[in-house]
């Protein structure tokens, strides 16, 4: 018998235009003790239908249709009833740790006062009880951190007071919007394992939202798949997984970087652009195609970072060391990868090695000359045409207010001034063919494609001046899993014809298992370890390299049920 | 403050020649080097500059150009008037401000929180002279049941005179003060209404609501403790505003302040007046900063507990 | 040409600024009167018979007429005229103008001097930027409309008198120029640091862009927004404060007199019922910075992305 039962749940946003069905009669049942996982790609309505249960939808969103039961309980009968139900049957965690908290109580007033709003209990009591939550939860010196602010704890601590307060006036369902998304791995598995174990000891009925479908595959005993606010399939994690029916949710798994073995390109089932690629890049006969001489192109020598900025002096009077004295090399035409959590110092070399940051100390070597000690703007120039960079986010890292033909003609103009209007123009047809998109895509401003398409911007712009070293960094982490497929897809394609040399950052080591001959893995600013791909997921050296490939959420790990 | 003092002892000694304006077009030469010496306007400009510190912290300012009296005399005489009408106006705009700015984010369709906005708005298009004369017409010339100048009867205190002891004097303060709080109310309604509305849209408060905290707590206790904090900012500058813009409502209701000392100081190029009406609003400002500072303390704990560590 | 011309117009028209100017009524009828006051003010000479300023055409005997409406008053004058029998409609609208001229000109002044500081500050950060701040705090902690008075003090102390009357009204647009420039640049700064953390920002760097095609080519036209809106509102208040020094005697002389110069002539008659003098100036100011703030308000509405 289920506990929760949700029938026919329909969600409407009218917007401007049109009504948007962010979810469309979705029946979903959950048992207590079980763990359901709901997971899509951005748009398809998987927050809504959690948001939905307990009527906490943003304006001008409305449930239309449907019903929620929660044991006997009709929860949307009365609409002014669900407050009642809010903490103290259903609990809700949400995504960032950092801003679920109200900054100026204690994290104690918060609870106490979550406690006694639904519970008749006096203040011992409630305190009392706050602090065996606070225990519960794996939170040391409870007592003393009963009454701190929010701000003084990390985020993976905040995200355990966070799931003390959903659980605090114990809730028998338990919704969980994409609970680790803002947490490093070793913290996510932490946390998971925490949601795990309350699970079992409490007979909670659990819905885990995510996008991640390592963490479905680890965590969840039934997954529930949406699309653009359809259920497309539900049943046992295992059997979506290993054996989907839909073929949404095949391409979905097909796109899922594999963590145990090096794949050469994904397979592609639905296409984000209709028009299919001929693996042709048109650029190709523009491009001075380089003999692949068997050379270092970068070589990076004792490099070192210290941030004494005026940002951090009123926290801690010592400056932060985010680079500590780290050496690699680049052949030419390989693609490296540098891997660490956040804060592990890897963005900082990608912005030395592109001269954003001058280093503190140590040198960077691009093709035997030192590129850091360059004074002069022109010699500078020369290099900026050789290095070329695209980022993590697509939708500030082009210039809104550009047409892209014009974002994608800046480079090719400024270093090459003298080029014919009609020779300019062919040339940024063939780059946006390149990435696969179509010439009237010229005439439009970034706003009007989606994320994916956006990057395959971004990746026109950087190939313009026709660089010889490309670098990554984290490139699809804010794309949904299908467009990362394709888009790593199209960076191999162009690397393989253009002969480029990448630097790949990422903090995802099934992509960059899919992505690199060599590895680098980055711990707090200091390098642990450099090994060749394969070796070093199959025979890490370096304890924390172990830690992480044994916490990363494997898709693989339900085969072994 | 130091710069401040700089700046109106460059006025004191670089706008045009005080000399000039103190005496008549008659004054022969050797009458005029006279006054200069005895002015000290003939030493060097480090001994100047710092007489004039040395005097100003003494409160001594010079003598009035135009009114040939010691300035200090003149501010003293004038003060209590304006802090008495500061004080009233700095009051009725903050509390009503305020409650007024919260009710409208609270209640954001009614048709009260429509006319609230729609008359903030307006009033901060009204310049403050316009509601006073507007004021005075209405309930000094046609209704006469308020009077339209002055600050009625005083009681004097010895140091302070005040008129909150007879009714005329309450009475009198009544146009003013309003006058003057208007314009500042509407802008703390608007800034009040526009930071409550984006708290309210924060994640924590979606998180209160998640655990079933009911509306009431929501509103009046996380919502409007977060939503003070740049309010008390906004209330040290209002003071200071409303200072500077009682120059304008003493014009208007001829409130014997020193405001209105002010005006009459720029009209005739009084500098003496000018500089020293600067150094005390910068007193004012500065002291305001640093009770905004120690509030800000008291009300945010990401300032008061920054010194601790993160653990965990 | 006439093709690009309307491609503008039809993104115009797609865009969802103007779906919710034509949802707004408040816009529309604020943005009306606007251009009704704008167009009647700047071409005043043809639209109106009298002109107030040749004394020949002026007659005593027609002065202190009431509006046309009540029982003294004659259809001539539609607002009835002042003390010099000036009709009170046409000095209106010629006041108007200078209240606009200086309100518009202070505000430009303040504008261009504050975004670029702002800006640039932003940018550069470092020293430069908190030399930069320090003067905006300070400014802005000393009100508007003493720092303008202040400077109309210092200027009467440099100007002689004489002069002073010719240079009044350029001396009004620095003073209320340089008593809001802070607000332009805090707001254009603090957009700045947000524009320039952006990866577009770093990836033109990474091409090789120079820092001033970087700062005016790419950052300057993503800051607009924020300095557009302050802009308007800023207006009102250049309005108001022109008015108000006016009013108070240090702003434009009663020769070429602006609304507030209006207000302050009719006061001193307000005692003696004639009340038209100084109302009719006072309710058109109203109405101009009530129009320019209700459109200021929407503005901020429509183009602050966080409460949308």
């Amino acid at each position: 018998m289920s506990f929760l039962k949700i029938s026919n749940l329909s969600v409407d946003y009218k917007m401007r235009r049109e009504t948007v069905n962010a979810a469309k009669n979705v029946n979903i049942e959950v048992s207590k003790g079980e763990i359901l996982g709901l997971v899509g790609e951005s748009g398809s309505g998987k927050s809504t239908v959690g948001n939905a249960i307990i009527n906490l939808i943003d304006e001008p969103g409305k449930v239309s249709n449907g019903t929620i039961f929660l044991g006997d309980i009709n929860v949307h009968k009365d609409p002014e009833n669900i407050v009642n139900y809010r903490g103290n049957k259903i609990g809700l965690i949400f995504q960032d740790p950092q801003t679920s908290l109200n900054p100026i109580f204690t994290i104690g007033e918060q609870l106490i006062e979550t406690i006694q709003t639904h519970l008749n209990l006096k203040l011992e009591e409630a305190k009392n009880k706050a602090i065996g939550l606070l225990k519960e939860v794996g939170i040391k010196d409870a007592e003393v951190r009963f009454n701190n602010y929010p701000h003084q704890f990390s985020g993976g601590m905040r995200q355990r007071v966070v799931i003390s307060l959903a659980l605090c006036c114990e809730p028998e369902l338990l919704i969980a919007d994409e609970p680790t998304t803002a947490l490093d791995v070793s913290i996510q598995s932490q946390i998971l394992d925490l949601i795990k174990r309350l699970t079992k000891e409490r007979n909670l009925a659990v819905i885990l939202i995510t996008h991640d479908m390592g963490v479905i595959s680890e965590t969840t005993d039934r997954v529930a798949v949406m699309k653009n606010g359809d259920l497309v399939e539900i049943g046992p994690t295992k059997k979506i997984l290993t054996n989907p029916k839909e073929i949404y949710t095949k391409s979905l798994v097909s796109s899922v970087p594999p963590t145990n073995k090096k794949i050469d390109r994904f397979i592609i089932i639905e296409k984000e652009n209709k028009k299919q690629s001929e693996t042709n890049i048109k650029i190709l006969n523009r491009w001075t195609k380089k003999e692949i001489i068997n050379q270092y192109l970068v070589q990076v020598k004792h490099l070192s970072k210290t941030f004494n900025d005026s940002f951090f002096t009123e926290s801690s009077k010592n400056s932060v060391m985010a680079v500590d004295d780290i050496s690699f090399k680049i052949k030419e035409g390989q693609s490296f990868g540098l891997v660490g959590e956040s804060g592990s110092g890897k963005s900082t070399i990608a912005k030395m090695i592109v001269n954003l940051f001058r280093p503190s100390k140590g040198d960077i070597f691009f093709d035997n000359v030192c590129i850091t000690k360059i004074k002069s703007n022109k010699e500078m120039m020369k290099f900026r045409k050789q290095i070329q960079m695209i980022f993590q986010d697509p939708y500030s890292s082009l210039n809104g207010r550009l047409k892209v033909k014009d974002i994608v003609a800046e480079p090719i103009k400024l270093h090459n001034p003298s080029i014919s209007l009609k020779d300019l123009n062919s040339y940024i047809n063939d780059l946006l063919e390149s990435v696969e998109l179509t010439q009237q895509s010229a005439d439009r401003y970034p706003h009007e494609f989606s994320g994916g398409q956006r990057q395959r911007i971004s990746i026109a712009r950087a190939l313009a001046t026709q660089p010889r070293l490309l670098i990554c960094d984290e490139p699809t982490s804010a794309l949904d899993v299908s467009i990362q497929a394709q888009i790593l897809n199209l960076l191999k394609d162009l690397q393989e014809q253009l002969n480029l040399t990448i630097l790949f950052i990422s903090h995802d080591l099934p992509v960059v298992r899919q992505m690199c001959d060599r590895i680098a893995v980055l711990k707090n600013g200091k390098l642990c370890e450099v090994s060749k791909t394969e070796e070093l997921f199959k025979n890490p050296s370096h304890e924390y390299t172990k830690e992480l490939l044994r916490l990363m959420p494997k898709i693989e790990s339900i085969y072994n049920l | 403050m130091l710069v401040v003092a700089l700046v109106s002892f460059s006025l004191f000694n670089f706008v045009g020649d005080p000399i000039n304006n103190m005496v008549g077009e008659e004054t022969s030469d050797e009458e005029r080097e006279e006054l200069r010496e005895s002015l000290g306007l003939n030493d060097g400009v480090y001994v100047q500059f710092s007489r004039f510190i040395v005097n100003a912290s003494k409160g001594e300012f010079g003598i009035s150009y135009q009114l040939r009296r010691p300035v200090s005399d003149l501010i003293i005489e004038r003060l209590p008037a304006t802090i008495e009408l500061v004080i009233i106006s700095a009051l009725i705009a903050l509390i009503s401000g305020t409650l007024l700015g919260v009710y409208t984010s609270i209640n954001r369709k009614g048709l009260l929180s429509d006319i609230i906005l729609a008359v903030s708005l307006l009033g901060v298009s009204l310049p403050t002279f316009v509601i006073g004369i507007l004021f005075i017409y209405l309930f000094a010339v046609i209704l006469g049941v308020l009077p339209s100048f002055g600050r009625g009867e005083v009681v004097d205190l010895g140091f302070w005179s005040t008129g909150f002891l007879t009714i005329s004097g309450l009475k009198a303060i009544i146009l003013p003060s309003v006058t003057l709080s208007l314009f500042q109310m509407t802008y703390i309604i608007r800034l009040v209404r526009a930071e409550m509305m984006e708290i309210l849209q924060t994640d924590y408060i979606k998180f209160a609501r998640a655990r079933g905290i009911n509306e009431k707590s929501i509103y009046y206790k996380h919502a409007l403790k977060n939503g003070l904090i740049p309010v008390i900012t906004i209330a040290g500058i209002n003071i200071g505003t409303l200072i500077a813009f009682s120059i304008i409502t003493e014009t208007v209701f001829q409130w014997p302040g020193m405001g209105f000392l002010f005006i009459q100081a720029v009209q005739f190029v009084d500098i003496p007046i000018m500089s020293a009406y600067l150094v005390f609003i910068a007193f004012v400002f500065v002291m305001i900063n640093f009770i905004v500072d120690i509030l800000y303390y008291f009300i945010d704990p990401r300032i008061r507990v920054k010194g601790d560590k993160i653990i965990g | 040409m006439d093709n690009k011309f309307q491609n503008t117009w039809e993104r115009i028209k797609e865009s969802d600024v103007y779906f919710s100017f034509i949802k707004s009524p408040t816009a529309i009828i604020s943005s009306v009167i606007l251009f009704i006051i704008f167009f009647c003010s700047f071409f005043i000479e043809f639209l109106s018979p009298y002109d107030p300023f040749d004394p020949s055409t002026l007659s005593l005997m027609e002065a202190f007429t009431p509006p046309s409406w009540t029982e003294e008053g004659v259809a001539k004058f539609i607002l009835g005229t002042d003390g010099q029998g000036r009709d009170m409609l046409s000095t209106i609208l010629y006041g108007s103008r200078i209240s606009l001229i200086v309100g518009f000109s202070a505000i430009i002044f303040s504008l261009v001097l504050g975004v670029f500081l702002g800006l640039t500050s932003g940018y550069f950060g470092g020293k430069y930027e908190m030399i930069v701040m320090r003067l905006t705090d300070v400014q802005l902690t000393v009100p508007s409309i003493l720092m303008a008075l202040l400077v109309d003090g210092i200027a009467r102390g440099i100007i002689s008198r004489e002069l002073h009357d010719e240079m009044a009204i350029y001396v009004l647009i620095f003073a209320i120029g340089i008593s809001e420039w802070p607000q332009f640049a805090r707001v254009s700064r603090a957009a700045t640091l947000v524009e320039k953390n952006k990866d577009y920002v770093s990836a033109s760097t990474i091409i090789g862009v120079s820092n001033i095609l970087i700062m005016f080519k790419h950052i300057l036209p993503n800051i607009m927004r924020p300095v557009l809106v302050i802009g308007t509102i800023g207006l009102a208040l250049a309005i108001i404060a022109e008015s108000t020094l006016s009013f108070l005697g240090v702003g434009v002389p009663p020769t070429t007199p602006s609304l507030g110069t209006l207000i302050r002539l009719g006061n001193d008659f307000l005692f003696s019922g004639e009340w038209w003098i100084t109302f009719f100036p006072a309710i058109f100011l109203v109405i101009l910075a009530f129009s320019i703030n209700l459109l200021g308000d929407w503005m901020r509405d429509t183009l602050n992305p966080k409460l949308n």
